[in-house]
């Protein structure tokens, strides 16, 4: 099933900059579909990019962070300290207009790198993105924020989706993201979410950060 | 420094950790000069708390002097005497926000173990186990504090560390567990257990305007303290054979119009309910220990509150939720709430309205710890309450 490429925002009322998306997507597709635990749904995608033909580990979280919607997507929007909240991102370069490079930690202390290219831009609204050209892992997110019923804040929901690469290195990453990757997104916006409220990350023992910089190498 | 470590189920120690340590901006280091065991921490003691880990450093009662702050923190400052919350709270979430501070959104690390067993998690807790964030306790010389800029508060220099300490925790936690009751006049409350925080329960239901005060508990001791202290009328469980009907009786066969639980996930009874539940937390099969609890809703008034300070950690069996439903009651319960809660009590103690300094038996050195654990779990000495002393 092929669906229109369009974005929705959620409620069906903006369409944004469909075709130049379609464009640079190429290959993928504004789904309508996308395949979970092995199923297929029918479920409208509006404010994913998707890699080619639905393949990928794909993970789904909220969470609700008491700030606006435009002072966490101004957080958000500044890739470069994107590496203080994602445990397995190691940086995160911008090369200008919309690109920018992206270095994560692999399996056994591999680096995994890709160059990603911004999607969607709403400020205030949605950051999407994509990785582009011969990365290590093929990806693709987004990231929307409406605002909570009542004084509740804003909602803040995360769609990733990453394609490993074939032969052995994407057997690895392939275990590695698929043993993890709901529970370290989980654990990102916490961490996202304890920046922008308590001003810092709880800690019971070393500081965050030093203890996944140990952890993960 | 020296702290009070737990070992392992029914063991103890006083041993020596590395000092603490300021980890992030809003941290203060607090140097402990009071500290008690809780009726909670006999939980740990009894290890029917899960993911405790050995070394694990004890206590979530203490008060002290604030000896340094993070750079991010303006609110204490060194030379400060400060009584400091049981639960460690950011106050910038929505929870806090909305003052339930004991369920704060973010000062659990271990998040995502008490979100596997209970769906979200709530506030990290001083020295009570990893699903509660593994903080280290203060039952020790020196305390790390998150948080300090919205939890520990300043005492006024007029009132002994006796009469603060108990703001920490058994204190607001008496208090909530009375407010729970929405207590109107003419009110009579049932207060199951007369340990520290039954007693204070108890303080607060008169002072939030009951008729009278029923306490009911098996231990002679505490039971003539309830009388003595919190002007009490006392039920000795196992001196009658039907406590919901001896309620009955004592109220003019209307039941008390509401119920509180200061027992918790560790009853005893003398019933066959009591027996079956022993013996299943006795072999691991998961659920708590919740006669008191049954009692209290088979006793309750129709239209009663059941209000419930007791820790629970598990799952219930045989839960009379028949009667609840039938007699239409209102159940509240949780962690206290203690940030809401200082200000105002404190003002109570500062203008003698209330006195908690009567549930204090035991005046110890923080060395005889291990001691004061054995002795307040199997009730010896009349022992009610233990304040350790770290410089002893």
């Amino acid at each position: 099933m092929k669906p229109p490429a369009r974005i929705y925002d959620g409620k069906g009322a903006r369409i944004v900059g469909a075709v130049a998306l379609m464009a640079v997507v190429g290959a993928g597709v504004w789904a309508a579909e996308h395949s979970r635990k092995g199923r297929r749904t029918a479920k409208r995608r509006s404010d994913m990019p998707a890699l080619a033909g639905g393949k990928g580990i794909h993970v789904e979280r909220m969470v609700t962070i008491l700030r606006s919607p435009a002072e966490l997507y101004a957080e958000w929007r500044d890739l470069e300290r994107l590496p203080e909240l994602m445990s397995h991102l190691v940086s995160v370069t911008l090369l200008g207009g919309p690109r920018s490079r992206w270095v994560a930690r692999g399996p056994a202390g591999m680096r995994l790198t890709w160059e990603a290219e911004i999607m969607a831009n709403e400020p205030g609204h949605l950051l999407a993105w994509r990785s582009v050209g011969e990365g290590d892992v093929e990806n693709a997110g987004s990231v929307r924020f409406t605002p909570a019923p009542g004084d509740r804040g804003t909602e803040v929901k995360v769609i990733l989706t990453y394609a490993p690469p074939a032969g052995r290195l994407g057997a690895a990453v392939a275990m590695m993201l698929g043993g993890s990757a709901d529970q370290d997104v989980r654990e990102d916006l916490r961490r996202f979410k304890q920046r922008m409220e308590a001003r810092e990350i709880a800690t019971s023992g070393r500081p965050a950060r030093e203890r996944e910089l140990a952890r993960n190498g | 420094m020296r702290a009070v470590c737990w070992q392992g189920a029914g063991n103890v120690r006083v041993t020596t950790v590395p000092d603490p340590e300021i980890l992030n901006p809003r941290d203060a280091i607090v140097k402990v000069t009071a500290t008690a065991i809780c009726g909670s921490d006999l939980h740990l003691y009894n290890g029917v708390i899960p993911t405790m880990r050995s070394g694990d450093v004890l206590g979530h009662e203490f008060m002290g002097e604030v000896v340094e702050v993070g750079a991010g923190n303006s609110a204490v400052k060194p030379g400060d005497r400060v009584v400091v919350p049981f639960s460690i709270s950011c106050g910038a979430c929505w929870y806090c926000r909305e003052g339930l501070t004991s369920l704060c959104d973010n000062s659990n690390p271990n998040a995502h173990m008490a979100e596997g067993l209970y769906g979200f998690s709530g506030a990290g807790l001083f020295g009570y186990s990893h699903l509660y964030g593994g903080y280290p306790g203060g039952q020790a010389e020196y305390v790390r504090v998150p948080f300090a800029d919205v939890g520990p508060l300043p005492v006024p220099p007029t009132l002994s560390d006796e009469q603060v300490l108990f703001l920490t925790d058994i204190l607001p936690t008496g208090y909530m567990a009375a407010e729970n009751c929405g207590i109107r006049s003419g009110d009579v409350v049932a207060v199951w257990g007369s340990g520290p925080v039954g007693l204070l329960a108890m303080k607060s239901a008169y002072l939030l305007g009951a008729e009278r005060v029923i306490a009911i508990d098996r231990w002679p001791a505490r039971l003539r303290l309830a009388e003595s202290g919190a002007k009490a009328e006392t039920l000795n469980y196992e001196e009658i054979d039907d406590v919901v009907e001896e309620l009955k009786q004592r109220t003019g066969g209307r039941g008390p119009d509401a119920c509180i639980d200061a027992v918790g996930m560790e009853a005893h009874g003398t019933t066959l309910d009591a027996l079956y539940d022993r013996a299943k937390q006795a072999v691991w099969l998961g659920t708590d220990r919740s006669h008191a609890l049954r009692q209290a809703i088979q006793a309750c008034r129709k239209g009663g509150s059941v209000s419930i300070p007791g820790v629970y950690g598990g799952f219930l069996d045989k839960f009379p939720l028949g009667a609840a439903f039938a007699k239409g009651l209102t159940m509240r319960m949780g962690q206290t709430h203690v940030h809401r809660y200082l200000r105002p009590l404190l003002q109570h103690i500062e203008s003698g309205r209330l006195d908690t300094t009567f549930v204090v038996s035991h005046r110890w050195p923080l060395s005889r710890a291990p001691e004061a654990y054995r002795m307040f779990n199997d009730k010896s000495d009349d022992c009610t309450k233990v304040v350790l002393d770290p410089a002893g």
